[in-house]
């Protein structure tokens, strides 16, 4: 219970408790990834079951519209699904990606970091090197590459059922350099503190000092780039997407629909590409203002205990 | 006789989440030209915040609640930021522990001290860094002119203090606060800078407020001294008397357990636990939970400041005489 | 040879920092050609002294003198560049870090800054039982709580509180949880680089009245790194007066204030503030502290000495013994 009373009465709390950004943004946060977790609950229908949908019905506008109907409250897409449940399912795949490759980008650069910044030396530049290299390499070029690839190697059949690994490894291995960065500024920041001068006239060696002592005082800033992360992660796969080189059709995600939709636009059928869309940008919206707010709230020297 | 500065039951709260924390509690003090008060006390005891409000420099969520100061006869605690800028820099100075917190280190000396008088007074260029050049002198740095064109980094800490000292004196002003000046400099330097402000106190007629936790500085340096203990003045009077005749606990307590000092026994006198902060202030007298000769009134009653008897000096303390 | 008496023995030590940057920012032009300079900061430089056992050694001196790297050096934080130190006798500082485990339970350190001092995201338990776990490697669990029960009682600070974390405490207290962690693992010899600096006047009381009843009870062996002479005249048994990274001068610590013999020390304890005498008028020494980068040639200390003569502006002065267990490294005495 130590804990909790803890948080109850922490600044964290209290401060977050006046910013109506924080609170509406979390709430709405909340919401989305309840829902998109929910997904084969709360959604209407399940549109990866080909059975529940009819080409017949695709391009109907939404319900309140001319020509809509009930059945469909958003209308529905281009193969018949309806597109409020794709929506859903959509912002399911988008969340895993997008999670999944910070996870993995957290995983890659932490490591890199750490060892970078603690044992210095041409370690140091080497790995550093490498990570200057992997930032140069503009993300598209190697996505376009890699899904190119591998739908030539394996078929587009085996290519849909590992689209979200692959996607996730792609993200995953574009942006790591982020996180390399910023946890080895922190490292060298707090490697010359005292207390890690204790640990070693104590006698301990690099690694109980590297993993026990200074990982747990670099998570403050690993925590403020994740939430960013987490929004450009959604919105790499999104671009990625809708370029085709992403999720397809038949699992698609929020990019993957605006795509489908983009080419019937000036034939009528707006709402393919707008629900998608808004959803897309409220989602990534409320992930970078919880981000701002959790930035300021962290921030040692606006912190007043 | 009119005072330089009065300052007359100065209040000061801080309005935090919890409510409104009184970091000054009623401090009154006077200061005359070329009179050198120092303002001692243990971290926490509010002489920084005192130096602060006398020229309205407290950041949120501090404020003035209560009291008055009056410079050169003038109230000055409730003046608009207009007037406080005009008074700021031009006729009360203040100096800082971190010479780097006066100094922009992208700008040359040059530079920050003709833009600080230019924005004061109605002066030219030309006539701005003769004024420079002028004070530079005045604080002992050797060929002021070359100097005028290096950064801050360029200069050594004790040079860079003496820098800060000559900015604060630009406008020739009657007052100078300086917040723990010296502390940061090496013992060798810090004696040449306490030298140099005793000087220039003589020769510009200027009041100096010497903030400072070091006794041993400030009984070198000042006439006056003010001892302060969770927001109040304990104890006030001629620097010789405080000094070798100190009439409370804490003065007492603390003189006694500056080591190299009067004391050179094996153990060192030390007062028990910690100063109270703001959160926790006792009832009644403040010192009375670490104090040897507290008795019961001591916890119900806070003290004022009365005269002991000796020339000037006062004490708040129930326990005067009865010692 | 290491003396016989000695607890701990330097001779010659010299540490270095090299800064000189990466490869290119060593290029400069100088005349017109290019030229690859290295900078080194010559931190420390030919150090020699001896701590006796049950001795509180001070090593005093301004900011750049080289005492903090001195230090971590005899620890071996860092590695030193020539030079040997001795512990009991035996040479440790060429010792792998295997070897060097059973003295670093033996040869402690506290620090400076109390609030860098303790980990953040550790509580005291953890931080007090770290160094028990490491060099008892069968110990049980309930023998490691004890110790670190008694430990924290030694030092004045609650055992309860054990659970929460620095932040929650004082200055004051941190200091203290940081003497307790170098009690812990019951050491000989500790190394204390300005442990109380950063305290107010009444609390550095009683940590140094800890300090010294933690030797008493446990006949410790310190050496005081501090810039605060008072607290030198305190409690010191000798004294070392450091200028530049060399040793001018080095005396029991009645004497070195009663007749302080090098230019240097004169100058220091003219200029310390003391209460309650008039300030006789302190010796101004010339010019500003060099950097130790560009070290002076001959005696460090010439630039800004009154006497300095022709001979200290180019041989170095050895440190020799002007008076019984009194050492000095001037030309003049």
């Amino acid at each position: 219970m130590k804990t909790w009373e803890r948080f109850r009465k922490s600044y964290l709390l209290y401060s977050f408790k006046r910013d109506p950004i924080a609170v509406v943004s979390s709430v709405v946060l909340a919401l989305l990834v309840g829902v998109s977790l929910l997904a084969p609950v709360v959604a209407p229908y399940n549109t990866y079951d080909t059975s529940t949908f009819d080409i017949m019905d695709a391009e109907t506008p939404p319900s309140w519209m001319e020509g809509g109907n009930t059945d469909f409250i958003l209308g529905t897409d281009i193969q018949g699904r309806c597109l409020l449940s794709t929506m859903i399912f959509g912002l399911r795949v988008s969340l895993l990606i997008g999670c999944g490759a910070v996870l993995l980008q957290a995983f890659i650069g932490i490591l890199f970091g750490l060892f970078s910044g603690y044992l210095g030396g041409k370690l140091d530049s080497f790995l550093m090197r490498i990570t200057d290299i992997q930032f140069s390499i503009p993300y598209l070029i190697v996505a376009i590459f890699t899904s190119a690839i591998f739908k030539l190697a394996f078929g587009v059949g085996r290519y849909e059922d590992l689209a979200i690994p692959l996607l996730i490894i792609i993200i995953g291995v574009a942006h790591w350099p982020i996180y390399a960065r910023t946890v080895r500024a922190s490292v060298l920041g707090e490697k010359n503190k005292e207390y890690v001068e204790a640990a070693r006239v104590i006698g301990l060696s690099r690694w109980p000092i590297m993993y026990r002592h200074i990982l747990p005082n670099t998570m403050t800033s690993v925590l403020v780039i994740s939430t960013i992360q987490v929004a450009e992660a959604v919105m790499s796969e999104a671009a990625l997407s809708f370029l085709g080189l992403g999720m397809p059709i038949t699992k698609p995600s929020l990019g993957s629909l605006i795509r489908s939709g983009f080419e019937y636009i000036f034939s009528g059928s707006w709402w393919i590409t707008f629900f998608p869309g808004v959803l897309l940008v409220v989602f990534i919206l409320v992930i970078l203002l919880l981000g701002d707010w959790l930035r300021d709230v962290l921030n040692p020297k606006l912190y007043k205990g | 006789m009119a005072h330089l500065l009065e300052v007359k039951d100065l209040e000061v709260k801080f309005a935090l989440r919890f409510g409104d924390l009184t970091a000054i509690d009623g401090v009154s003090f006077t200061l005359d030209k070329r009179e050198k008060l120092g303002l001692v006390g243990e971290s926490g005891a509010g002489k920084s915040v005192t130096g602060f409000a006398i020229i309205n420099l407290l950041s949120k969520p501090g404020y003035i609640s209560g009291g008055k100061i009056l410079f050169e006869e003038e109230e000055i605690t409730r003046l608009s930021q207009e007037e406080l800028r005009d008074l700021r820099g031009n006729r009360i100075s203040m100096i800082f522990q971190d010479p780097m917190m006066t100094l922009n280190p992208v700008l040359t000396i040059g530079t920050q001290m003709v833009e600080t008088l230019m924005a004061h007074q109605n002066i030219s260029q030309t006539d701005a860094m003769a004024v420079a050049v002028e004070k530079l002198r005045k604080v002992y740095i050797p060929s002021p002119e070359k100097r005028l064109s290096q950064y801050p980094h360029e200069f050594s800490g004790g040079m860079r203090q003496r820098i800060v000292i000559a900015i604060a004196m630009l406008a020739n002003p009657s007052l100078i606060i300086a917040d723990e000046p010296s502390t940061a400099l090496d013992v060798t330097i810090q004696a040449g800078i306490m030298d140099l402000l005793i000087e220039l106190c003589e020769t510009e007629n200027m009041g100096l407020i010497l903030i400072t936790h070091d006794l041993a500085v400030v009984s070198q340096v000042t006439e006056k001294i003010a001892v302060m203990y969770a927001g109040k003045i304990i104890e006030i009077g001629p620097t010789e008397i405080i000094i070798n005749k100190p009439k409370h606990p804490y003065t007492q307590g603390l003189l006694k357990s500056i080591p190299g000092g009067f004391q050179s026994g094996t153990r060192l006198n030390q007062i028990p636990g910690m100063m109270p902060t703001l959160t926790d202030i006792p009832p009644g007298c403040a010192f009375h939970p670490r104090c040897g000769v507290s008795t019961a009134v001591c916890e119900m009653e806070t003290p004022l400041l009365v005269s002991t008897g000796e020339r000037d000096q006062m004490i708040a303390c129930h326990m005067l005489g009865k010692v | 040879m290491p003396s016989a008496n000695g607890l701990l023995d330097i001779r010659n030590l010299v540490k270095h920092f090299d800064i000189s940057g990466g490869l290119l920012d060593q290029f400069r032009f100088e005349n017109g050609k290019l030229v690859r300079r290295r900078t080194t900061v010559k931190a420390v430089n030919n150090v020699t002294f001896n701590v006796k056992p049950g001795e509180t050694f001070s090593v005093v001196g301004e900011s750049g003198c080289g005492k903090s790297t001195l230090a971590r050096t005899i620890l071996r934080l860092y590695p030193p560049n020539a030079g040997e130190i001795y512990y009991r006798g035996k040479r440790i500082d060429k010792l792998t870090q295997e070897k060097m485990l059973p003295y670093r339970a033996k040869m402690q350190m506290i620090f400076q800054d109390p609030y860098a001092s303790l980990n953040p995201r550790m509580t005291v338990q953890k931080t007090l039982e770290e160094p028990v776990y490491f060099h008892n490697k069968s110990i049980s669990s309930t023998e490691v709580k004890e110790r670190v029960a008694t430990v924290m009682e030694l030092v004045g600070v609650d055992p309860k509180w054990a659970g929460r974390y620095p932040h929650e405490f004082s200055g004051g207290q941190r200091q203290r949880i940081s003497i307790a962690r170098a009690l812990t693992v019951d050491p000989e010899f500790i190394v204390a680089d300005e442990p109380v600096s950063a305290l107010d006047v009444s609390i550095q009381a009683q940590i140094l009245n800890l300090l010294m009843d933690a030797q008493q009870e446990r006949g410790l062996t310190y050496m005081f790194i501090t810039h605060d002479l008072g607290v030198v005249k305190h409690i010191s048994s000798r004294v070392a007066v450091m200028y530049l990274g060399m040793v001018c001068e080095l005396a029991p610590a009645a004497e070195l204030f009663q007749t302080p013999m090098h230019p240097y020390t004169q100058a220091l304890l003219s200029a310390i503030p003391v209460i309650g005498k008039l300030k006789p008028k302190h010796i101004q020494l010339r010019g500003e502290v060099p950097t130790p980068i560009n070290l002076p040639s001959g005696c460090v200390f010439h630039g800004r000495c009154l006497y300095a003569k022709e001979e200290c502006r180019e041989h170095v002065p050895p440190l020799r013994e002007v008076n019984t267990d009194h050492f000095a490294a001037c030309f003049l005495l």
